[in-house]
């Protein structure tokens, strides 16, 4: 699903019909036409073509989506490692501050910066990727202290590695999986949380999102003139890829973090069968 | 004594957490680019005199904090004077007594504006939550029960579907259904002239106005409740007790309601409070889709008018409201589970 979406989104200028950027000559007639030969999904409301604009916008989405996951996870790391690594003062400090700043709402503080420091591409990623690394901070912080426990590290103390030097060579590559299932996860909130904005009202003007889309089919009278192919099209793209993504991450989630899946009362009882898997392997 | 000292370190993090909204809202507002204040003061086309007035209208003719005229770093001020004479501490006053600011579209005061709009959202919140929270315990009960058949495998797709969707789309799909095929209303609280009716229309009026609005917001909360709680059920019903209570010869009913069902309640209580954001997420976008006049359709009506006080009024309350609920939630738990307070 993913990799149908990142073509998509690389080929946009080959695939595309018509480009969204050049001043066509439009007349009245072309607005919200119904698909036909010439636009297979349509017209918007500015009588664009709803295909072309469809495969640029899967562009901002991604971009945004990569990015703002990019700094989240960044902070999410370091603080988690910091926090489960040094634990004591540090510790108590870090993840204060991170259960500050998950009870308070992302959403609206994200609409509230967006529209302060203006709506452009770059300031949507950062307020994104700075809102969102409270959940990996959390997370990698339980793994970091389970992995800090084990015999390695105490061995690697005992020959007189640094702090840096253990956490580069023997923590971080064992958070790192988690890490990556989770960065996936939190691409697939940054995309979402990317339209949202975009939907109210917040998109940078000289870029086309999926979630601008809708906020234009919407609030120029999309509805009321029965414009559906304007209105479900951008919404099924981001339903595509934030679907995908979900499916990979808790996929991958499932490999590095196996959670119990039979029980007692299952139709099909393999408890026994697990527990002796799980002490020969 | 302990659960006295609990509470209090509760109570403790729940203010400084306000405390911290506070401050970051007063410098939100003063330090960011794009402050229309302050772009109106520098319009060339202001005599002095109106400049300073705009000045004293919005309280940027005081110092902001003792030490610092404006946050420039550089330009240090008069560390000696009054405090309570600083934009900061003026700021914090207002807020004490309610005061919000004043909308640049409406020229009224902010918290006067917003108030009603409050009890809106709190009504549309509710009635989804509680659908959302009942449905998603049940399904997700017998999807953990019915683990790996057919039963579990439509609860996965449907949840992981519902959580892929964004809220806003699924309004704008279920606005477009409804209105056609259902002739339900769609827009706002009431049909014309319906607010000055009283009684039993007026409230027959409303419900069918919060049918939409909460449906989506009950498919979008549920996918998200379903899934934890089948995790939450599968970790219990793993559990050793259960094994016993099947021993003993209890039937499958007596087991997932007397003994899964009760404990795996206390972690959706913590994932509840914890998803408040997220609720208040869904809320702005529903009622953006729906004009349902609440706290949501402000914020989207300040943003499309560049309406700052409003946004940062909306986002003060929104944050506060929410803090207050994760203390609650916190206190709750905490008496369900007496054994949280010793840790």
């Amino acid at each position: 699903m993913l990799i149908i979406t990142i073509l998509i989104a690389v080929f946009a200028p080959i695939l595309a019909p018509y480009n969204p950027k050049s001043g066509e000559n439009v007349s009245i007639s072309d607005i919200y036409q119904p698909p036909s030969a010439q636009h297979l999904l349509g017209t918007d409301d500015a009588g664009r073509d709803v295909l072309s604009n469809f495969m640029y916008g899967a562009r901002v989405s991604l971009i945004v989506g990569f990015f703002a996951s990019f700094i989240s996870v960044c902070i999410g790391g370091v603080i988690g490692i910091s926090a489960g690594f040094f634990g004591g003062k540090i510790e108590n400090t870090l993840m204060r501050f991170t259960d500050i700043m998950i009870v308070i709402p992302d959403l609206p503080l994200a609409v509230v910066l967006v529209a302060l420091t203006k709506p452009s591409l770059l300031n949507i990623i950062f307020v994104i990727g700075i809102l969102g690394w409270t959940g990996t901070a959390r997370l990698i912080r339980s793994q970091t202290l389970s992995v800090k426990e084990r015999k390695f590290v105490l061995r690697a103390r005992a020959i007189g590695s640094g702090n840096f030097h253990i956490i580069a060579k023997h923590i971080f590559p064992l958070v790192l999986p988690l890490l990556v299932a989770n960065s996936v996860l939190v691409i697939s909130l940054a995309i979402l949380e990317e339209s949202t904005l975009s939907f109210l009202g917040l998109a940078d003007p000289t870029t086309i999102s999926w979630g601008q889309m809708l906020n234009f089919a919407f609030t120029r009278g999309g509805v009321s003139s029965g414009a559906w192919w304007a209105l479900l099209v951008p919404g099924l793209g981001i339903v595509w890829v934030v679907l995908g993504l979900t499916l990979l991450g808790h996929g991958l989630e499932q490999i590095f973090n196996p959670r119990l899946e039979w029980h007692h009362l299952s139709v099909n009882p393999k408890m026994i069968d697990r527990k002796e898997d799980v002490k020969n392997g | 004594m302990k659960r006295f000292k609990y509470l209090l370190n509760k109570i403790k993090w729940a203010v400084f957490a306000l405390l911290f909204v506070l401050v970051l809202n007063f410098f939100l507002f003063r330090v960011l680019p794009g402050d229309p204040a302050r772009a109106g003061v520098k319009d060339p086309r202001m005599t002095a005199d109106s400049q300073q007035a705009i000045r004293v209208r919005f309280g940027l003719d005081k110092p902001v904090i003792n030490c610092f005229v404006s946050l420039n770093p550089l330009k240090l001020g008069n560390c000696l004077i009054n405090p309570l004479q600083t934009q900061f501490f003026i700021y914090f006053g207002n807020l004490l007594q309610g005061d919000l600011g004043i909308s640049y579209q409406t020229n009224r005061p902010v918290g006067e504006m917003l108030g009603g709009f409050l009890l809106n959202t709190l009504i549309l919140i509710g009635f989804g939550q509680i659908i959302a929270i009942f449905l998603g315990i049940f399904l997700g009960l017998i999807a953990a029960w019915k683990s790996h058949t057919a039963i579990d495998f439509g609860a996965m797709t449907f949840s992981l579907v519902a959580w892929s969707l964004p809220t806003f789309w699924l309004g704008i799909v279920l606005l477009f259904l409804g209105s056609t095929y259902l002739g339900l209303p769609v827009v706002g609280k009431f049909s014309a002239g319906m607010s000055l009716q009283e009684g039993w229309l007026k409230f027959l009026d409303v419900a069918k106005h919060l049918i939409l609005p909460t449906l989506t917001f009950t498919v979008v909360m549920l996918g998200e409740y379903m899934l934890i709680m089948r995790s939450t059920v599968l970790e219990v019903l793993s559990e050793d007790y259960i094994l016993t209570a099947k021993a003993k010869g209890l039937n499958t009913f007596q087991i997932l309601v007397d003994h899964a069902l009760r404990n795996a309640m206390l972690p959706m209580v913590t994932i509840i409070a914890l998803n408040l954001g997220f609720t208040v997420a869904g809320a702005i976008q529903i009622e953006s889709v729906f004009s349902w006049p609440g706290l949501g359709l402000a914020i989207f009506q300040a943003v499309n008018r560049r309406d700052y006080p409003v946004l940062q009024g909306a986002f003060l309350i929104i944050a506060i409201t929410v803090i207050f609920a994760n203390l609650f939630a916190e206190l709750l738990y905490s008496y369900l589970d007496p054994r949280v307070q010793a840790s």
